[in-house]
């Protein structure tokens, strides 16, 4: 029934009707009334974050965790414009979030006002839709509309900005069924005759791969089932991208490991080998393909993606299929299945020969140290001494980033929280405040870097004022460790501002938040810290000091086909040519 | 470090240049995008074009349907076949668009343009004009002792010839709306 209500009121309205029981905000000037109605009404819980730019990251997080929109509530200007990082993070990822503004009133639009900035101007780049919204009547349906769109298709992040004055005046409330449904309803099946197509390609493939992205964990619990259930029945090997970690459990049988620039040895040899390619919710991203025009030159490729625009962008493909991951896999399960579930066995054997083969090489071996703590093996313990707990783990960007996805395992997905896309340092311990939220009761570790960690420091102030014991790992190797490898690798070893000279005691710190602090420099000590990290009920900081010049292997350089990669013991000077320095 | 010595136009060392732009044939498109007629759709469409790279030769739009509240943006772009197939998905899956035509790949499509040009002079380039311009259906809206003003529809091939003749014969200033296109036929 329509009910006459302020704006502000709508707002909350709005949000309850859409199932939202939890927003990250901050508040200001131009969203006062909102903040007033959030005051008034108690059924929406209100994380009070440190810096709007952590509002958007924990969102995320608590997006990535759960499957549902993450929501965000900032003030117009200053508040806006610091969510802009968070929001193209979102972006970049295809994580739903519903960011609302607070704006000038309308009638000020345009004066230069106080607090006033174009945002949706500013953020029409790096959000899916955004609206601004000059009339009260309107609110609930763009609200609703919002979410909508935000949640299907390929999602993403929206932004609604809205007036001060808008919020304070009153208007007819629409519920979400009565509200407009807009026309923007992406097709979700894919066409029946390309899939046949990839099925009978599939029954005589010689050397297959099954290539997963984050698609397939924004698709649903389903879709990582029927992933599962299609890779158990073909016996294919498999591998994802960075974004996909967990929608095949790492422990299965047919598992290769993530691939990319710093993928597994085994990963990137199958997919450069291969004579079908089945991508499934992946976007053929750079760091992925390397030089494309060595990418995987022998193979039929098949591309399952939501989004149109993702298909024959990067890499021209065979079998291109528009539609939703979980929709797609049962109709190909299907078919294939009908069609007598036929496959090439004996070159499948052969192949997997292959792999194993390349899997034998151990790529992933490191020098060990009895003296100081291998970043490696700084994870390897993490790994065993976590994995039987309800684990969720986050991470910021750099080296400690790409050891984390090569050596802790998931099992499941919406398990594995990292700024994929655009690689956002600071990521990690927002996001790990939004997981923690989401799930109370569950074990959530940030593996960061000490350069990326301070980025967003100031979260400490969040996970302290709402009792989430956050674990923040930091693999301290008091360098921008990344940085400071692609120096050594194709900058003559001229480490230009990549070390942080004066870092904070984190123990102090920690403790200057409130929270606990663990130093720990020696391997030995390193069990028992970790298990009293785990068993300390309040958010940790873990200054774990690790030797400082390890390099992440393995590698493929920068404009180097998928079989050019780096070893460990590989002489890394000069590894890189010259021409490869120009790439990122 | 040595400098970098990569081959004008080589995409070989890159990991993001799909393809080598010297040996990839570039096809110009007249697209038709019915978009929602709301606040900022035009900025959107054009910011898609600018922040990923893509031509705009020619722009028109304007509300076609003020109950719908829909409009029409033609929109000429130029581009190897990839690219345009590219261009036409990511305007395909902005929220405000409703359909995306391709009325160069459609089929034979009819595309009209206005333009007016100012063309001064005296004697006998004056005489020169008018007669071209009768030649090419051009009117003269506007005339005083020493400059005419004419209006000119047709495609823009058309245009751009009118355009050319009337340069020597003191054309000052031109204004061009843009391509508006529709397929022939009864769909
Ligand atoms: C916001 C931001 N600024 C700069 C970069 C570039 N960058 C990528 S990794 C990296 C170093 C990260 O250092 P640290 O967090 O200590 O992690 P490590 O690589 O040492 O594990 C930098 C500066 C980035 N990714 N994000």
């Amino acid at each position: 029934m329509a009910q006459q209500m302020t704006g502000a009121r709508m707002v909350v309205q709005a949000l309850k009707d859409q199932g939202v029981d939890v927003v990250f905000g901050y508040p200001g000037g131009a969203v006062l009334p909102i903040y007033d109605e959030l005051f008034q009404d108690q059924g929406i819980k209100h994380i009070l974050v440190r810096h709007e730019q952590g509002a958007a990251h924990a969102a995320e997080g608590y997006a990535r965790s759960t499957g549902k929109p993450g929501v965000v509530i900032v003030t117009s200007g200053p508040g806006a414009t610091n969510a802009v990082t968070g929001i193209t993070d979102a972006l970049m990822d295809s994580i739903p979030m519903v960011v609302l503004t607070g704006q000038v009133p309308t009638f000020m639009i345009g004066s230069d006002a106080f607090q006033e900035a174009d945002t949706v101007g500013i953020t029409r780049p790096c959000t899916k839709h955004n609206w601004l919204v000059k009339d009260t009547d309107a609110l609930a349906a763009t609200i609703h509309q919002g979410f909508h769109v935000a949640t299907s298709g390929r999602p993403g992040p929206v932004l609604i900005d809205i007036p001060k004055d808008v919020q304070f005046a009153t208007g007819t409330y629409l519920s979400p069924t009565e509200a407009p449904v807009g026309h923007y309803q992406p097709r979700v099946r894919g066409d029946v005759e390309m899939i046949t197509a990839l099925v009978e390609a599939l029954e005589t493939a010689e050397r297959p791969i099954f290539y997963t992205g984050g698609g397939v964990i924004n698709s649903g619990v389903l879709a990582s089932q029927l992933l599962r259930d299609f890779v158990d029945a073909t016996g294919f090997p498999i591998t994802s991208t960075l974004m996909g970690l967990g929608a095949y459990p790492a422990s299965g049988k047919r598992w290769l490991g993530m691939l990319g620039m710093h993928g597994l040895y085994e990963a990137n040899m199958a997919m450069h080998d291969c004579d079908l390619m089945i991508n499934i919710g992946a976007r053929f991203d750079d760091r992925i393909t390397g030089r494309i025009a060595d990418f995987s030159p022998e193979s039929r490729k098949a591309h399952i993606d939501i989004d149109p625009s993702s298909i024959n962008k990067v890499v021209r493909t065979d079998f291109p299929i528009v539609g939703d991951v979980a929709h797609v896999l049962e109709d190909a399960l299907r078919i294939w299945k009908a069609r007598g579930r036929r496959l090439n066995k004996p070159a499948l054997a052969k192949w997997w020969a292959q792999i194993e083969e390349w899997k034998a090489i151990r790529c992933l071996t490191y020098k060990r140290s009895e003296t100081t703590i291998k970043p490696q093996y700084a994870l390897e313990r993490l790994e065993a001494l976590t994995k039987k707990y309800d684990r969720f783990i986050c991470t910021d960007v750099g080296q400690h980033q790409m050891w984390a996805a090569q050596f802790l395992n998931f099992d499941a997905p919406n398990r594995w929280m990292t700024s994929g896309g655009l690689g956002t340092m600071g990521y990690g311990l927002p996001a790990s405040i939004g997981v923690q939220v989401a799930h109370p009761d569950a074990l959530v570790i940030n593996v960061a870097g000490d350069a990326s960690f301070l980025m967003n420091i100031q979260e400490m102030g969040t996970a302290r004022q709402y009792d989430l014991p956050v674990k923040q790992f930091i693999l301290n190797n008091e360098r921008l460790g990344m940085v400071r490898q692609w120096q050594e690798l194709l900058h003559g070893q001229r480490y230009s501002h990549s070390w942080s000279e004066a870092l904070p005691d984190f123990v102090k710190l920690a403790e200057a938040f409130g929270g606990k602090g663990f130093l720990v420099s020696d391997p030995k000590d390193l069990d028992d810290a970790i298990m009293e990290m785990i068993a300390y009920d309040g958010p940790v900081i873990f200054d774990c000091l690790v030797e400082k010049h390890e390099n992440c292997f393995p590698m493929i350089p920068s404009g180097e086909p998928h079989n050019k990669m780096l070893m460990g013991d590989a002489k890394t000077q000069d590894a890189i040519s010259t021409s490869g320095a120009v790439l990122v | 470090m040595s400098a970098l010595k990569i081959e004008k136009g080589s995409s070989r060392h890159s990991a993001y240049d799909l393809r080598n732009p010297n040996d990839e044939i570039i096809e110009t498109h007249t697209l038709a995008v019915v978009v929602d007629n709301e606040a900022g759709v035009l900025a959107r469409v054009i910011g898609l074009f600018s922040g990923r790279g893509y031509n705009i030769d020619s722009l028109t739009v304007a509300e076609v349907d003020h109950m719908g509240h829909r409009s029409r943006i033609t929109v000429v772009t130029s581009g190897t076949p990839e690219v345009i197939v590219q261009i036409k998905a990511q305007l395909g899956r902005m929220v405000p668009v409703h359909a995306v035509h391709d009325l160069t790949a459609d089929g034979p499509s009819v595309e009209r343009e206005l333009a007016l040009l100012k063309v001064t002079g005296t004697g006998e380039k004056r005489v020169e004009a008018l007669r071209l311009a009768d030649i090419f259906r051009a009117n003269a809206v506007d005339s005083t002792l020493e400059s005419f003003i004419f209006s000119i529809a047709g495609s823009p091939d058309k245009i751009d010839a009118f355009t050319e003749l009337m340069r020597p014969l003191g054309l000052t200033e031109i204004a061009r709306t843009g391509v508006a296109a529709l397929t022939r036929g009864p769909k």
